[in-house]
C-alpha cells in the first residue's frame, strides 16, 4: 500500500454536509412545481408556451453574459439559478401574455439585475421581482390582460396552434377570450367606484376558487393550498426559516383585520388578502430569496413584516392592486441595513458588544 | 444517572458519528516501536528544557525534561531506555517542520523509575494535588494541552461551584474516550473527585453524549452511592464539547468573552485528564501514554490502542495492518477540529487523541468553491452567535479590523459553517488566516511601541547623565571661583 500521505489542503473541518448550491435550487424547484403544474393545465397551451420560453430566455441571457465575461458557462448554468429566476418570473406572468413578455422580463432579470451585480450571490434586488417590476411598468396593457381559466382538458380548452397563436401572436386568436381583471384589480375598481368589497367579490367569484385558484390571475399564483404546499416543503427541508414567511402573512393578516373591523364594506378581510394575488408565492418563495434577504433570524422577521406592511399599503392605498413585487424591492434594498444593526448577539456578550460581567465569582 | 435540567445552546450541526467503526473495539496496548521521538513541546506553553544527555539510560517515568514557567509542562520516559539523540524530529503538525525532540531507543525491559510516593488526595493539602499533577506532566488531553496543575489552582482566584468532566466526545470517528469511561468507569470517577476536592467544590458533573449509552451506563453503575458526581447525559450536537458550550448546556450561563468558565463558577476537564490525574496522585505515574483512536474508511482494523507518547504514527498504523485504500485524506484529531497529517514518521503526543485515514464519501471536502449565497446557513450554524459570511467577507477584502469588529476573536474555530456551506467556502480557512494575520500585526506593533518605549528611556536616561555632568561641571566651576576668589582675598591680606 501507498504510504505517502496525500497533499495536506486546508483547515478542517474534513466532513462535509451534503447540500450544494445546486440542490437548494433544485428543492426550491420542486416546491414550486405543484403550483406550477396547476397553473400550467388551468391556464393552458399559451401558458405552457410563456413557461417555456421565460425559462429558456433566462438561460441564454445567463449564458449569454457569462461568456462575455470569460466566465465558466456549464458550471455556473448548471447550479440551476438561472433557471429558479426565469421560472419565479414566469410564475407572476398573465399567463397569456405574448411570448417577448417573458424573454425581456428574463433578459432584464439576469442581465440587468443579476450579473451586472457581479452574478450569483451578488445582486442586491430580486432577479425577478426587478424584471417585473420593469415589465409592468413599461407594458403595463400586457402585464394586466388576465383571463378566466382555460383548462386544458374541458370545454374551454386552447388547442395548441391556438396556444400558438395566442402566445407568438400570428393571426388573430380564434378564441372567445374574455380579458378579466384579477380579483385585486376588480375589488380595487369596484371600491374606487364605492361599491363596498363584498357586493363586488360576490358577483366577482366565491371563496372556493379564491381558495382553489379557479379564477384569473397570474399563471402560478392562483392555487393557495398548492403554493402553501410547496412553502411547507422548503420549511421541511430546512431551505427557508419560518421567520419571513411568518413576519410577512402576520403583518398583512393582523393590518387587514385591523382595517376591516374599522371599514368592514371598504377594507377587505385577512383572506381575500393572504389567498389571492401573489401574496403566498411573495411569502413562501420570493421574499424568502436567499440573496437578497438579510440573514439573521431577527433581521429576517423585521424583513418579512416589512414587506407584509408594504404589501397592504400598495394594495390599499396605492395605484397599484398588486404591491408584492415593489415590497420585495424597497425591503431588499433596506436588507444591508437590517444586516448591519439586526445582528445575532454573540456569545458571552452583550447585545451591545460588551462582554457578560459576573461580579460574584472572581476573588 | 443525573437529572439536571439542561439548557439549549445556539447553532451547532449534527455529523454523521461514524463511531461504530472504532467504538466496538476494546482498548489494547500498542507495542513498543523501535524508536521514540518525544517532542518537548506538547501542550501550550513554553516548551520543556531536556535534562539527559545522548547515552545516558533511563528509567520508565523518569523525568527527561523540565516545565520551563508558570505555563508548561516537565516530560518523563514513556519507557526503560537509553537517550540516543537529542535533536529535531518532525513535530506532528501540519507543517511538518522539525522541532526539538528527545529521542529514546527502548531496552525492551519497560523498567520502573523510582516514583514519587501515592498521595492520598483526601487527606492531603489540595494544593498538594495540583502540585503533583504538574510534576507529572499531565495536560488538558481532549486535544487543548493546557498544563491541567495551572487550572487546579484557579480554585484560590475564583469561587467555584461547579467542576464539569467533558466526556462529550463530540468530534466524529473518535472513540478514546468512550472506551476509555466504558472500560475504567471507577477510576475515572476517582480522578473527577480528586479535582473536586483541588478545587474545592462540592459538585462534578460529567458530561457524555447520549450517543454513548455504555459510557453513561459504565459510569452510572461506578459513580453509584457517590452524591458528589452526577453523571449527566446531553444532547448529541457538535460542538458540544466546546468547555463555553458545554457550561453553558449545564450551567445555563454563558462564559464572558475572552473570559474564563471560572469566572461563572464552574472548571472543565476532559475525562482521560481525569484519569491522568488519578494516575499522578494515586500510583504517582507521570504521563507517559495516552489512548489513540484509530479509524477511517481506509484504515484497515480501526480501534483503540493505549500508545506511548513519542511512538511514531507509521508503526500504530503498520500495526492495524495499514491502510486498506489510499486515503484521501489523514488527519490528526477528529474531522472538524482535527489537522491534517503531513508525514507519517511524526510521533503520537500528549494531546493525540486520534489518527484517522479517510476515504470515498466521507472525505469529500474540496467541491468547487462557489460564491457565498447569503443562505445564512452559517449565521444559523454558528453556536457563538457570529456572521460567518459576514467575517469571511471582510477577510476576503483583508479588512482585519472589520472582520475583528464582526467578532472574528470570539470563532472558537469549530467549523460548523464551512460544514454546512454549500457553497464549500473554507471559512475556516478564512478565520484562521486572519487570526493569524492579526497576531503577527500585534506582534509587530508591540515590539514597535516596545522599542519605541526603550529609545524614548533612552534618550531620557542619557538627558538625565548629560544634566547631571553639566550640574557637576557648574558646581566644580563655582567651586573653582570661590577658591579663586578666596585666594586672591588672601593674597589681598597679606599685600596689605
Amino acid at each position: 500500500m501507498n504510504n505517502t500521505p496525500p497533499p495536506v489542503l486546508v483547515s478542517g473541518p474534513f466532513l462535509k454536509q451534503s447540500p450544494s448550491v445546486s440542490r437548494i435550487m433544485a428543492l426550491v424547484m420542486i416546491a414550486l412545481t405543484p403550483a406550477t403544474l396547476f397553473g400550467l393545465f388551468q391556464f393552458g397551451w399559451p401558458a405552457i408556451n410563456l413557461f417555456m420560453v421565460t425559462i429558456l430566455a433566462a438561460i441564454l441571457s445567463e449564458a449569454a453574459c457569462l461568456m462575455v465575461m470569460n466566465r465558466p458557462v456549464r458550471t455556473t448554468l448548471g447550479d440551476g439559478s438561472a433557471v429558479l429566476t426565469g421560472w419565479l418570473l414566469a410564475m407572476t406572468l398573465p399567463p397569456w401574455a405574448p411570448w417577448w413578455i417573458g424573454a425581456l422580463g428574463s433578459m432584464f432579470a439576469i442581465v440587468l439585475a443579476k450579473q451586472m451585480f457581479g452574478g450569483l450571490g451578488q445582486n442586491l434586488f430580486n432577479p425577478a421581482m426587478v424584471a417585473r417590476v420593469v415589465l409592468l411598468i413599461s407594458f403595463p396593457a400586457e402585464m394586466t390582460y388576465f383571463i378566466s381559466p382555460h383548462p386544458l382538458i374541458g370545454p374551454d380548452t386552447i388547442t395548441f396552434m391556438d396556444g400558438l397563436a395566442i402566445t407568438f401572436g400570428y393571426g388573430a386568436p380564434a378564441v372567445d377570450a374574455v380579458s378579466s381583471a384579477s380579483v385585486l384589480g376588480y375589488i380595487k375598481t369596484e371600491i374606487g367606484r364605492g361599491v363596498a368589497w363584498t357586493d363586488a367579490f360576490k358577483s366577482a367569484l366565491d371563496l372556493q376558487a379564491l381558495t382553489i385558484g379557479t379564477k384569473p390571475g397570474s399563471l402560478g399564483e392562483t392555487s393557495a393550498p398548492l403554493l402553501l404546499l410547496g412553502g411547507l416543503l422548503l420549511l421541511g427541508t430546512r431551505i427557508i426559516t419560518w421567520h419571513i414567511p411568518a413576519a410577512l402573512l402576520g403583518a398583512i393578516a393582523l393590518l387587514a383585520t385591523l382595517f376591516n373591523i374599522i371599514d368592514p364594506a371598504r377594507y377587505p378581510d385577512l383572506w381575500v388578502h393572504l389567498l389571492s394575488g401573489a401574496t403566498l408565492l411573495g411569502a413562501f418563495f420570493i421574499a424568502t430569496d436567499l440573496v437578497t434577504s438579510p440573514v439573521s433570524p431577527l433581521g429576517k422577521i423585521v424583513f418579512g413584516a416589512g414587506c407584509g406592511v408594504l404589501i397592504y399599503i400598495i394594495r390599499t392605498w396605492a395605484g397599484y392592486p398588486e404591491g408584492v413585487a415593489f415590497a420585495v424591492l424597497l425591503m431588499n434594498a433596506a436588507t444591508p441595513l437590517i444586516d448591519r444593526y439586526l445582528k445575532p448577539r454573540i456569545y458571552g456578550r452583550t447585545r451591545r458588544g460588551k462582554p457578560l460581567i459576573y461580579e460574584e465569582t472572581s476573588k | 444517572m443525573g437529572m439536571m435540567k439542561l439548557f439549549r445552546i445556539r447553532g451547532g450541526v449534527h455529523p454523521q458519528g461514524r463511531k461504530s467503526l472504532s467504538a466496538g473495539e476494546a482498548i489494547r496496548d500498542l507495542p513498543l516501536p523501535e524508536l521514540l521521538h518525544i517532542p518537548l513541546q506538547q501542550h501550550i506553553g513554553q516548551a520543556a528544557e531536556a535534562v539527559v544527555k545522548k547515552g545516558e539510560l533511563v528509567k520508565k517515568g523518569q523525568l527527561i525534561a523540565i516545565a520551563q514557567g508558570r505555563i508548561s509542562s516537565p516530560i518523563h520516559a514513556p519507557t526503560s531506555g537509553e537517550i540516543v539523540a537529542l535533536g529535531r524530529y518532525v513535530a506532528p503538525h501540519p507543517s511538518a517542520l522539525p522541532g526539538r525532540t528527545i529521542t529514546l531507543r527502548p531496552d525492551g525491559l519497560d523498567a520502573w523509575a523510582e516514583l514519587p510516593a501515592p498521595l492520598d488526595p483526601f487527606t492531603c493539602e489540595p494544593a498538594a494535588i495540583a502540585k503533583r499533577v504538574a510534576e507529572c506532566g499531565v495536560v488538558g488531553m481532549g486535544g487543548a494541552t493546557f498544563p491541567s496543575a495551572v487550572k487546579l489552582d484557579l480554585g484560590q482566584r475564583y469561587t467555584l461551584h461547579t467542576l464539569i468532566i467533558n466526556g462529550a466526545e463530540c468530534e466524529p470517528y473518535l472513540t478514546c474516550d468512550d472506551r476509555l469511561m466504558r472500560e475504567q468507569a471507577a477510576d475515572v470517577i476517582d480522578g473527577v473527585r480528586i479535582i473536586s476536592r483541588a478545587l474545592g467544590v462540592k459538585r462534578a458533573v460529567i458530561a457524555v453524549e447520549g450517543n454513548k449509552p455504555e459510557a453513561i451506563d459504565a459510569l452510572t453503575h461506578a459513580a453509584q452511592g457517590l452524591d458528589d458526581v452526577i453523571i449527566q447525559k446531553v444532547p448529541a450536537r457538535y460542538p458540544m464539547g466546546s468547555e463555553k458550550h458545554l457550561t453553558q448546556t449545564l450551567l445555563g450561563k454563558e462564559t464572558p468573552a475572552r473570559g474564563l468558565t471560572a469566572e461563572i463558577g464552574a472548571i472543565v476537564h476532559n475525562v482521560a485528564t481525569a484519569l491522568a490525574v488519578r494516575d499522578a496522585v494515586r500510583l504517582g505515574r507521570p504521563l507517559i501514554s495516552r489512548i489513540v483512536t484509530v479509524s477511517g474508511e481506509a484504515m484497515h482494523n480501526p480501534g483503540n490502542f493505549r500508545v506511548a507518547i513519542g511512538t511514531p504514527i507509521q508503526h500504530l498504523i503498520d500495526f492495524v495492518g495499514g491502510f486498506k485504500v489510499d486515503p484521501e485524506r489523514l488527519l490528526l484529531g477528529g474531522p472538524m477540529m482535527g489537522q491534517p497529517l503531513a508525514d507519517l514518521r511524526a510521533p503520537i503526543v500528549k494531546g493525540t487523541n486520534g489518527v484517522l485515514a479517510l476515504a470515498g464519501l466521507h472525505a469529500q471536502t474540496s467541491g468547487q468553491q462557489g460564491p457565498c449565497i447569503r443562505c445564512a446557513s452559517c449565521v444559523d450554524a454558528c453556536p457563538c452567535g457570529l456572521v460567518p459570511l459576514e467575517m469571511a467577507g471582510a477577510i476576503r477584502k483583508e479588512n482585519m479590523d472589520m472582520a475583528t469588529k464582526s467578532g472574528l476573536m470570539d470563532c472558537i474555530g469549530c467549523g460548523s459553517c464551512a460544514y454546512v456551506c454549500p457553497s464549500n467556502i473554507p471559512l475556516v480557512q478564512y478565520f484562521n488566516y486572519a487570526k493569524g494575520k492579526i497576531t503577527q500585526t500585534q506582534r509587530a506593533e508591540h515590539k514597535q511601541k516596545e522599542t519605541k518605549r526603550l529609545a524614548e528611556a533612552r534618550s531620557e536616561r542619557m538627558e538625565r547623565i548629560a544634566q547631571a555632568k553639566r550640574e557637576a561641571m557648574a558646581k566644580r566651576k563655582a567651586e573653582q571661583a570661590r577658591q579663586k576668589a578666596e585666594a586672591v582675598t588672601h593674597e589681598d591680606k597679606v599685600s596689605a
